[in-house]
């Protein structure tokens, strides 16, 4: 039994390294912009940089609307299929894999054709068109984690007896999504809407071929051109990614991990 | 002969100590059970003996050889645990024949001897069968054959029946038991059911908080309990809470009426505080005969079990139950009835007083 | 992906009287599908018909043997070398990490700790990723440097170099080995302490135990998050992207130049760079699901 501990300490040990030993390296480097000693100074200019505000607000508005539309599209269709159709359960719950299987570059490469100026739903045709394509894509992205954490959050409450409570004390169906179903399965709507926030920030594949001024695309400008501030946005990134996971523990509290992101 | 002996066995985990003093000697062949409430030592004490886990002192001997610090993989002692832990990807041969292949046996030898434990269980049809084929308990006489099929010293069995219904934990028992003294196998029995244990066992260890109430044989358990806890753990005694008088002739006050105990104040003196039980199958309505003990008190509750009628009657801070014989010429008696109880004065059992912590 | 458990929940009621006829109860699930129609179905569907057609919308398989030709084999077999390099070694150290701390005896704040930070870990991927492995295993790294004061020893004289396959597959391994530990740790928990014990008991060591129990139960969840493992390097382009650029042609380096800009001057066949990526992800993946399947039916 003994041996077997060791062992497993060294493991961890491994892990802990192998997690943390990047994050110091990227820290350090991002100290070390004024040659001779360490300062913030790479940060002070990331920060100054308007390009980083503007993207950064450009995605975060982006992140906010992704989960709007998401949580309007998937919290019904949950409700829906756990109520009248529990036989399109598997149809629904295979779709809502396929974003997991089909990469995302094919995705938009598909988007791209179908969707340009050539064709029926020109939306690659103007910039605000092109701005929505961006947020469907991301919905598209998202769309996984945020049927499994509101489907399991709605399988945990009854739903058909409150339901049909709220239907003999005479609301109809949307009320009774906003104001009985809605607040009931808040915890699990908001661990979903934390991780579409880290998936979006971080994307950077549909931006890139989208052409739009997303943190992703800016994130990967700066790296090809600059030494020291990629570092320094990366730790960055990396701060608002641990941010968001932290809030999905807190609203979540025992849902199971998931993963999603830019690769 | 002591086969299989337990020496002054003590566990410590972090804050809690969960076995102490602990001593047993089991002689061969013997059906030995551990009795008592959860979180009692009984099971944390069953684990010492297989090598799960090391006491913080003590030792385990058997057959003369110190085994305390064997590994669990070479003591030779069998377990059949309390979820069965049959190993899922195997067949129910596969499983029973598990010990005989790790220890290199060969494989002519494998099959006959788990088509013999197949037949002592008397399910020679289902070798092929995986475990989750299997009801609840043919699984557990499966997990018995595997434990039985490495021909281990001691067998010991860690509550095999509680994850079992009723009508199987009572058929399945008898077949346990039948099994043991064919092979005639030493075999430590942990449960929390006290049926179980009187009905099995040679020798019954009643627990409670890591520590041995008593040691007995079920009869000397039931009619003789050293303790409040013993008397109130095994069977429905009642324990009545009283101040010595004369302790010679074993006179004790109990809410305020006088009775007297045949025999075991001898020690006590005057104004000690003692415990004393009942069983209430000795206890009767009425006045008694002769130089009874005698009660007052109001009938608290009636319980009509068919054939029997308990009734149990408050006295103050006691009460007493009493078990009596259905007649349907004398209903028994209403709630909150103004009754006298009698009993004999060797009915009266002295408990010890508990351990002061 | 961990198993849900069902609560115990009646069979679906009628539609209540104001649903009207049948046809309605579809209403609430429309806007979904005409979403994944839209999103999902449609552009994929048109890569892959794109794929089988020539340039004037004639059904060929000229595409799909054109993507044999020697450039776009070897960038498939270095997509696959790397997928699968990353995913072994993701599997292999996941597994050893997560059974550690689940299973190693390891104190019992261990478990929820990993669990959150392999959360983290697993989301931190793309070009942030990159940068930080560029700043930790460059020519300049911490990492580098350290090992040349510390140890006297020169990776990169050694013949390492982070802007290679080497170094994309330990870069990778960053969000594949929290991907393992997060997928594998439901079957780790199934692997019950008493079946250990009860080998144990029964005279078995501890690579007995292992031989003839644990790896025969766990091969199956294991070889099966390898794949999904697999998967998703297979698809993965943002940390290549901002790593190794187009030095290390990828399939997903390939098919970002040539939806940028039609690379290889041939619309068809980059429809079928994306089928064949489309059709490597999709075997995986139900390769994964048969194989999660399979153990399932003796755990029950």
């Amino acid at each position: 039994m003994n041996r077997g501990r060791i062992g497993a300490w060294l493991a961890l040990l491994f892990g802990v390294l192998y997690f943390f030993v990047p994050l110091l390296g990227t820290f350090e480097f991002s100290l070390r912009y004024l040659r001779g000693h360490y300062s913030l100074e790479a940060y002070r200019i990331v920060l100054a940089d308007p390009r980083f505000t503007a993207t950064l607000t450009y995605s975060t508005v982006l992140a906010f609307a992704t989960i709007i539309v998401g949580v309007v599209l998937v919290v019904p269709t949950a409700y829906w299929i756990q109520m009248r159709l529990p036989a399109l359960r598997p149809v629904v719950e295979f779709i809502t894999l396929l974003p997991l299987v089909i990469p995302a570059i094919v995705l938009v490469f598909g988007y791209l054709r179908i969707y340009n100026s050539t064709s029926v739903l020109p939306l690659t045709g103007t910039e605000r068109a092109t701005d929505l394509l961006l947020m469907f894509s991301y919905t598209t992205l998202s769309l996984p984690y945020m049927y499994r954490a509101v489907d399991t959050g709605l399988r945990a409450i009854d739903v058909h007896t409150l339901t049909e409570a709220a239907e003999s004390l005479g609301a109809g169906w949307s009320i009774i999504l906003l104001r009985v179903i809605l607040p009931n399965v808040r915890a699990a709507v908001l661990s979903g809407a934390f991780l579409t926030f880290a998936i979006v920030i971080g994307e950077f594949t549909m931006a890139s071929l989208l052409d739009r001024p997303a943190f992703g695309p800016y994130l990967q400008l700066i790296g090809a051109n600059r030494a020291y501030e990629p570092s320094a946005l990366a730790i960055i990134s990396f701060a608002i990614t641990w941010g968001c996971m932290g809030l999905i523990q807190i609203s979540a509290r025992g849902a199971p991990g998931q993963t999603a992101g830019a690769h | 002969m002591t086969f299989l002996e337990i020496d002054n066995l003590q566990k410590r985990f972090a804050q809690t100590t969960a076995v102490e003093h602990v001593q047993l000697g089991v002689t061969r062949g013997e059906f030995v059970s551990l009795l008592g409430p959860s979180g009692c030592g009984k099971t944390t004490t069953l684990r010492i003996i297989a090598g799960f886990e090391f006491p913080s002192s003590g030792a385990i001997r058997l057959d003369g050889v110190d085994i305390t610090r064997r590994p669990p993989n070479r003591r030779n002692v069998g377990m059949v645990f309390q979820s069965y832990a049959l190993f899922p990807n195997m067949t129910v041969a596969e499983n029973v024949g598990f010990g005989l292949k790790v220890a290199k046996k060969p494989a002519l030898e494998i099959k006959r001897r788990v088509d013999e434990m197949l037949n002592l269980i008397k399910l020679p049809a289902l070798g092929n069968r995986y475990p989750y084929q299997l009801s609840g308990g043919q699984q557990q006489r499966v997990a018995l054959a595997r434990a039985l099929a490495i021909q281990p010293q001691v067998l010991l069995l860690d509550e095999p029946l509680s994850a079992l219904d009723a009508k199987i934990r009572v058929a399945l028992r008898n077949e346990i038991r039948s099994i043991q003294q064919k092979l005639g196998i030493t075999t430590i029995y942990v449960t929390h059911d006290q049926e179980e244990a009187l009905s099995l066992s040679d020798r019954v260890v009643v627990m409670n908080e890591g520590r041995v109430e008593q040691i007995g044989t079920p009869f000397q358990i039931y009619n003789f309990p050293r303790t409040a806890f013993v008397a109130s753990f095994v069977g429905t005694l009642s324990v009545l809470h009283g101040q010595v008088i004369d302790p010679a002739a074993g006179k004790i006050l109990v809410d305020g009426q006088e009775i007297v105990a045949s025999r075991g104040l001898e020690r006590a003196r005057a104004g000690d505080v003692c415990a004393v039980a009942l069983r209430p199958e000795i206890v009767a309505l009425g006045e008694g005969g002769g130089d009874e003990n005698r009660m007052r008190g109001t009938v608290e509750e009636v319980n009509f079990l068919g054939s029997i009628v308990r009734i149990r009657v408050r006295i103050k801070d006691n009460a007493i139950s009493l078990d009596t014989f259905n007649n349907p010429r004398l209903p028994p008696p209403q709630r909150g009835e103004a009754v006298t109880v009698s009993f004999p004065r060797e009915a009266v059992l002295a408990l010890e007083a508990p351990p002061s912590t | 992906m961990a198993q849900v458990t069902h609560p115990a929940i009646g069979p679906p009621r009628a539609a209540p009287p104001w649903a009207g006829q049948l046809s309605w109860t579809w209403v609430g699930v429309v806007p979904f599908f005409v979403f994944a129609l839209m999103f999902l179905i449609l552009p994929t569907g048109f890569l892959a018909v794109g794929g089988f057609q020539d340039g004037r919308g004639h059904f060929t398989l000229r595409n799909l043997l054109d993507l044999f030709q020697p450039t776009i084999l070897s960038s498939y077999l270095i997509s696959v070398k790397v997928s699968a390099a990353s995913a072994i070694g993701g599997a292999l150290i996941g597994f050893a990490l997560a059974y550690a701390a689940i299973a190693g005896g390891l104190p019992a704040w261990v478990r929820p700790t990993l669990m959150t930070f392999s959360g983290v870990a697993s989301n931190f991927a793309g070009v942030p990723l990159a940068f930080a492995f560029l700043a930790t295993l460059g020519r300049t790294g911490l990492a580098t440097v350290l090992l040349i004061k510390l140890f006297g020893f020169n990776i990169y004289s050694a013949g390492f170099n982070l802007l290679s396959f080497a170094g994309l597959t330990l870069t990778y391994m960053y969000f594949q080995i929290p991907l393992m530990v997060l997928i594998i740790a439901p079957a780790i928990d199934g692997l019950k302490r008493e079946w250990r014990e009860a080998s144990a008991n029964l005279g078995a060591s501890a690579w007995e135990y292992w031989r003839y129990i644990a790896l025969p139960i766990l091969w199956p969840p294991l070889l099966g998050s390898a794949l999904l493992l697999f998967a998703n390097a297979f698809g993965a382009v943002a940390t290549a992207y901002a790593l190794t650029g187009s030095s290390l042609n990828i399939v997903t380096i390939m098919l970002f130049a040539q939806i940028r800009g039609d690379v290889l001057h041939n619309q068809n066949l980059g429809y079928a760079l994306a089928l064949g990526m489309i059709f490597m992800t999709a075997i995986s993946n139900a390769a994964y699901i048969r194989l999660r399947g399979r153990s399932e039916r003796w755990l029950r």
